[in-house]
């Protein structure tokens, strides 16, 4: 990796911990992203991953521990508080109205008013920025010779809706994009085309926390890999240096990485 | 990363083709319908309107293709007309409200009763019946999005109560006519009649028609109507994109109550007196939703137009009104009405099963 490894983090967890009843989700976790990479986290189910992904884009909060972006503490008591901060997420689910169109998925929540008393008064939605600006996220990452930007999100493919769902994230996404599984549950196909997309919004700047269970792809994209074990960071290893068996080894537990003591 | 690994590299390489191409790819005439009616919804009830009425207009001529008659149908469906965009804003967010009737009368009910009992100035009382109807319409939405009861049940719960409140506050009495009308006419106001070339409009009609057109702009147009469809729709889709469904639930909610609270008002003008057995606290409910759900919005939420549900109270009025003009045993009015609800609902099922 040709990155300097001392660059300070985008996003940064110290000590988190979360506890549902006895089950301890996040024992002392830590987590670190730094600028313009696509970091992959990886674990086995029940590992605790989801959580950490949770507590850092504001679904959950965590009981201890600190969230730091761009080096300032930050608290997340929302989704809503983490997508201000520029922290955009697409979920497993994808979020998205089905019965909506593109453009008024895009702009859910953050919708933009026509200028003047329209707006202000009548509350008028500016359809035709919004539609525009949405042609232009999509068609920024190559997705598209969209005919018809207000054909409802249901009439589209999974592959189109997940592009719809990330060109939402990388448009507001300013600081950082999460994608949870993104390719879970596309064919092939269309799990490459996401994969391109995603190195897309790389190139663009803009870092990339990739939750995923298909190791070729993780080992494809990814600039780092996070492992993650019994509800904390394992070890973070580089993808280049390491073979994908290694890695579910790792997450397994079937053997421990160098400089890391397994707990008994 | 090992050869065995490789296996993707042939679909890499050709992955430019036919990922997310959104053009039209010739579905043919009934595609291209079945595409309108997905993005329009309220076509099919509308058609059917339209159609009912060139069927009654050819049966009975100029005695229902009159300015007077027509607007008949106006005037005796401005009550459920009313009810019916409340019904409709309940629905459009998957939910349903049995008590839309119930809190109808009993804020005709309050706004009468403040009048006469405590002496209030009309003018005041109408806007205390309103607020009644918010209040209750909070509790609903309150029940239904934080303590998260079915809609269903929240209502039905709530429609007795009300219904009940109505008689022991009421003691069952009816407020004449002649007494409001002598006293405190502004109760009656939105009965004020006129005429525009043998067309009668009530005030209340009036009301009606801005009411549905307002609500339309803003379920169109603005964000809040944007929630709404989208809350209806997926709610916890809804959340995760960052709009805030309790707030959005409980809007609704408030809003309808203060809908119904003006359907109170509507019926005094149309009854000209306050009275707490009126029929809509018991078979209103149920009479706006048949209207809704002819009008083509969806019981599962997030599908459908408030102009549908106010086409769908209009089907409902010519159908009676013709029924009746053509000597029809009225009994037909309801066989016609039950196999419209049974069309409307198989037709929502068509239109929401989306071949891409």
């Amino acid at each position: 990796m040709s990155k300097d490894t001392h660059e300070s983090p985008v996003l940064e967890a110290r000590g988190l911990v979360k506890r549902y009843g006895k089950v301890t989700a996040l024992d002392h976790c830590d987590f670190d992203l730094r600028p313009g990479e696509i970091l992959a986290v990886i674990g086995d189910n029940g590992a605790g991953k989801s959580t950490l992904i949770k507590a850092l884009s504001g679904a959950i909060q965590p009981n201890a521990g600190e969230i730091f972006l761009e080096g300032q503490p930050v608290s997340f008591g929302s989704p809503n508080d983490a997508r201000g901060e520029g922290i955009e997420t697409v979920y497993q689910t994808l979020a998205m109205s089905p019965a909506l169109s593109i453009a008024d998925n895009m702009f859910m929540g953050r919708e933009l008013r026509m200028p003047g008393i329209m707006g202000q008064f009548f509350r008028k939605l500016d359809r035709k920025r919004m539609e525009e600006f949405s042609r232009q996220k999509l068609s920024e990452l190559g997705l598209m010779t969209i005919q018809n930007i207000n054909q409802p999100v249901e009439t589209l493919s999974g592959g189109q809706r997940q592009g719809v769902a990330v060109a939402r994230a990388a448009a507001f996404g300013s600081r950082v994009v999460i994608l949870d599984e993104p390719t879970a549950a596309l064919g092939v196909k269309e799990s490459r085309r996401v994969l391109d997309l995603i190195q897309e919004v790389r190139a663009r700047g803009i870092p990339i926390i990739l939750i995923s269970h298909n190791m070729p792809h993780v080992f494809e994209v990814a600039d780092r890999v996070h492992i993650h074990r019994l509800g904390k960071r394992l070890c973070v290893i580089d993808p280049k240096e390491h073979t994908m068996s290694d890695a579910v080894a790792y997450m397994t537990g079937a053997a421990v990485p160098e400089g890391v003591e397994e707990p008994a | 990363m090992a050869e065995a690994d490789r296996y993707e590299d042939v679909v890499r390489t050709r992955s430019d083709e036919k990922f997310a191409e959104f053009e039209d790819s010739g579905k043919g005439l009934w595609g291209r319908f079945h595409e309108l009616l997905h993005t329009t919804p309220a076509i099919v009830p509308l058609i059917v309107l339209l159609s009912a009425c060139v069927v009654f207009g050819l049966i009975l001529g100029s005695k229902f293709f009159s300015p007077f008659a027509l607007t008949l149908i106006l005037q005796q469906v401005q009550i459920v007309g009313v009810l019916a965009a409340a019904q409709a804003l309940i629905i459009l967010t998957a939910g349903i409200d049995l008590s839309v009737g119930a809190v109808a009368v009993l804020c005709s009910v309050i706004m009468g009763q403040v009048t006469f009992r405590y002496g209030v100035p009309a003018v005041l009382a109408v806007p205390i019946g309103l607020a009644c109807g918010i209040a209750i319409g909070a509790i609903n939405g309150w029940l239904v999005s934080k303590v998260k009861l079915p809609p269903f049940i929240v209502t039905l719960g709530m429609w007795q109560i009300v219904l009940a409140v109505n008689y022991l506050y009421s003691a069952n009495e009816t407020i004449r006519a002649q007494d409001i009308e002598a006293q405190a006419p502004f109760l009656q106001f939105l009965g004020t009649k006129f005429n525009v070339g043998g067309a009668v409009f009530t005030l209340g009609v009036v009301l009606m028609l801005v009411l549905v057109l307002v609500l339309a702009y803003v379920l169109r147009s603005t964000a809040w109507g944007r929630h709404v469809y989208a809350v209806g729709d997926d709610p916890e889709a809804a959340q995760l994109a960052g709009v805030d469904r309790h707030r959005t639930i409980m809007s609704v909610y408030m809003l309808v109550g203060f809908i119904c609270g003006l359907a109170g008002w509507v019926m005094i003008g149309r009854f000209g007196s306050v009275s707490p057995s009126a029929t809509t606290g018991v078979i209103g409910n149920i009479q706006a939703i048949t209207a809704v759900v002819i009008g083509g919005i969806s019981l599962f939420g997030g599908r459908g137009s408030i102009l549908g549900a106010f086409f769908g109270a209009l089907i409902v009025g010519v159908f009676e009104l013709g029924l009746r003009m053509a000597g029809a045993d009225p009994q037909w009015t309801y066989l016609l009405i039950g196999v419209l609800i049974i069309a409307a609902v198989t037709v929502d099922q068509w239109i929401r099963k989306v071949t891409a």
